[in-house]
């Protein structure tokens, strides 16, 4: 694996987007070119030379490289932006859009991220060590087709809407997640670790929702059908006992299933 | 004395167009039909705050300056910025904002409108779920029932359930008594009191009653004894009285676009109205608050694709409100500029905000003394629309109105404003 490292010299106020710097665009390039790579700066485009340190060894193949962002990009956007192939590990905080669209590849974060991380993912793997905002694989504004495939893991917390949308792929979440987890899921399946709080699978059509931890208030469109052990996910079997849900019936046709964690959870069965 | 007849009334979206105004000597001495709120906007546009010549900070106060010096540092601060934030549009009129949505694209800035702090929710809900509307006049001749969600019209809208519940339609021909009203708000507003069924949700859980609503529609029973503090029986009997309606409409207010949830209660709401024309006929219409809030949203979306939040730093339109709305480019520090055109996010906006436009460069086109204006270092005053000069605006069922002028001024529209700093922009873009 050959090593690209950017190392951030400062964030600006306005922030900067990282649309085409990830293993597939820089992958035949030299260091030299890759200092020359244009990157957004508000409405202006400036050399990423001018905010990152850059060093290392490029290759030909995508999937050989590795980039390094060594050091907090709490202000830099779009990272790993409809990747493919390769590697891009950061050692501190993202903004928003970590691996959107993304195909392929691996993403790790050290730090927090921004909202939409993952949204619109297709493949590939996106690793948050810390906290996401909200809408994590979610799908773009008006569209109703979100992730599709690949897997998100969040170590730490998520915000609202995550899994908006989605079609397909893993999102796991460690920590808890606020309002809204799972709304309009139309397949896949969501994981989440710790509490849930409210509206788990608002309108969801498909799919399957676990929830480990509390669910404070459950929406009265869901089907109960009582205690499963030890259930089946995607292969893995979590060794534990579910309150069974199916719908949410708010939505014609719909076959979700939200999976509940019994030893917590009593006051939602009805 | 002259009687200016059908004049439609720049406060609020109902954009009443019945209004007869008292007209002598140049100077308005009074109305007839106007709400109190829309007779103050006709008699107070030249109150003791009216600000009549342009204004720039020196030195911590504001020195009045000629226009076109106004204009020049209005250019060359937008020029030099490197996200600049044009807000605000919904109280002026429709070709001023057309030449704001240019501007900003000239600019490679952020062009967005109070929607952002107000039915914002409701144009992302549209977008995920359609927007089943009608006229108001289509209410006012058909509905049989009506349904005010999350607003209090009797206070916010003084007019409108005057001249859309009460007054008699061509089906309606008794008027109110032909009419079912429901109110869903957790307070005995002064709407509810007017209503044949309140249902006194809990306060932030609407989702949870449409998630209710919309499943018995469906044929689910519903599992718990309440929901959202509404008695389970209470709602089957809801879904039958919506059910058995001939023609319904939803209108909803912020009481729902800015509580838990935001855009998924619209969502839910507007496929609750959906799903309610599987038994009858059932359109919505959103109470916009500003009386051309909604023009910006025709006019931007006309031009970018895209109702609000739109940003234009890589040339070509960008949209997603959570990163590009007013308040986000303000809150996260992005914002190096901003134009402030027909609103006062000072009064408004959250703290946080507020803070950052102390930071930055504030331009306000605003006729008045506002907390913007306190804020900002470049005051221009322009011609109010529909006393002083014309324009089109676009009622909350999205019908244009023509703005009256009614009395003349020396001063320039926001038109004319817009023309005078986009042309300047221009030259000093070009000079870069």
């Amino acid at each position: 694996m050959n090593e690209i490292i950017l190392t951030p010299k400062e964030q600006p106020s306005v922030p900067l987007e990282l649309l085409n710097v990830n293993p597939d665009t820089v992958a035949g390039k030299s260091i030299d070119e890759i200092r020359q790579i244009k990157i957004a700066h508000g409405n202006t485009e400036v050399e990423l030379s001018e905010f990152f340190n850059v060093k290392g060894e490029s290759s030909e193949n995508p999937s050989e490289i590795r980039i390094v962002i060594d050091g907090d990009v709490y202000n830099t956007k779009r990272i790993g932006y409809g990747m493919q192939s390769g590697e891009i590990l950061v050692k501190g905080n993202a903004s928003m859009y970590v691996g959107t669209e993304m195909k392929g590849g691996k993403i790790v974060v050290e730090g927090n991220v921004g909202s939409w991380a993952g949204r619109d993912m297709e493949g590939g793997e996106l690793i948050i060590m810390g906290n996401a905002g909200d809408y994590v694989g979610s799908a773009y504004r008006g569209d109703w087709r979100g992730m599709s495939g690949g897997k998100i893991t969040v170590h730490g917390n998520a915000g609202n809407e995550i899994g908006e949308y989605m079609l397909g792929g893993k999102i796991e979440v460690k920590g808890n997640a606020t309002t809204l987890a799972g709304i309009h899921m139309n397949g896949g399946v969501l994981v989440i670790h710790g509490d849930a709080t409210t509206r788990v699978g608002g309108e969801m059509m498909n799919g399957t929702i676990i929830v480990k931890g509390r669910i404070d208030e459950f929406l009265p469109g869901f089907k109960y059908h009582g205690i499963e052990k030890n259930i089946e996910i995607d292969g893995e079997v979590i060794d534990s006992s579910f309150y069974k849900f199916e719908g949410d019936f708010a939505v014609k046709g719909c076959g979700g299933i939200v999976y509940a964690n019994a030893s917590k959870n009593g006051h939602i069965v009805p | 004395m002259e009687l200016v007849k059908d004049v439609p009334c720049p406060f609020c979206g109902t954009l009443c167009d019945d209004i007869i105004v008292k007209v002598e000597d140049n100077e308005i001495i009074g109305t007839i039909n106007a709400c109190r709120i829309g007779h103050s906007k006709f008699m107070d546009h030249k109150s003791a705050t009216r600000y009549t010549k342009p204004l720039i900070r020196k030195n911590g106060s504001l020195v009045e300056v000629d226009m076109d010096e106004a204009i020049d540092k209005t250019a060359e601060i937008l020029a030099n910025s490197k996200r600049p934030l044009l807000f605000g549009w919904s109280s002026t009129e429709c070709e001023a904002m057309g030449i704001g949505v240019n501007l900003a694209e000239e600019l490679k800035g952020v062009i967005d409108n109070t929607a952002t702090v107000c039915h914002g929710p409701s144009l992302l809900a549209v977008q995920d779920t359609g927007y089943p509307v009608s006229t108001l006049g289509e209410v006012k001749n058909r509905a049989d029932v009506v349904i005010y969600w999350g607003c209090n019209p009797f206070h916010a809208h003084p007019r409108h359930i005057g001249r859309h519940v009460f007054s008699r339609g061509f089906f309606r021909n008794r008027g109110r008594s032909d009419r079912t009203v429901i109110v869903v708000d957790p307070r005995k507003s002064d709407t509810a009191k007017l209503a044949d069924i309140h249902l006194q949700v809990d306060s932030g859980r609407d989702y949870e009653l449409l998630d209710a609503l919309r499943s018995v529609m469906n044929g689910h029973e519903i599992p718990y004894e309440t929901v959202a503090g509404i008695p389970r029986d209470t709602i089957y009997q809801a879904v039958d009285i919506l059910g058995k309606a001939q023609f319904g409409i939803l209108f909803f207010g912020m009481g729902i676009t800015m509580t838990a949830g935001k855009n998924r209660n619209i969502d839910a709401g507007i496929c609750t109205i959906q799903e309610l024309n599987q038994f009858a006929k059932y359109t919505l219409i959103p109470m916009r608050g500003h009386y051309n809030v909604n023009g910006f949203n025709q006019v931007c979306t006309w031009q970018t694709g895209y109702p609000f939040c739109v940003d234009f730093a890589t040339g070509y339109p960008r949209y997603n409100p959570g990163e590009s709305g007013s308040n986000d480019l303000l809150q996260n520090k992005e914002a190096d500029s901003m134009m402030v055109v027909g609103s006062d996010p000072g009064a408004h906006f959250p703290q946080k905000a507020l803070e950052r436009m102390a930071e930055i460069p504030v331009i306000a086109i605003e006729p008045h003394r506002t907390p913007t204006t306190e804020l900002a270092d470049i005051i221009i005053p322009p011609a109010f629309v529909g006393v002083e000069t014309e324009g089109t605006a676009y009622r909350m069922d999205s019908i244009p109105i023509r703005m009256k002028k009614l009395v003349e001024t020396d001063l320039l529209s926001d038109k004319e404003i817009m023309e005078k700093i986009l042309e300047r922009t221009k030259e000093f873009i070009a000079s870069k």
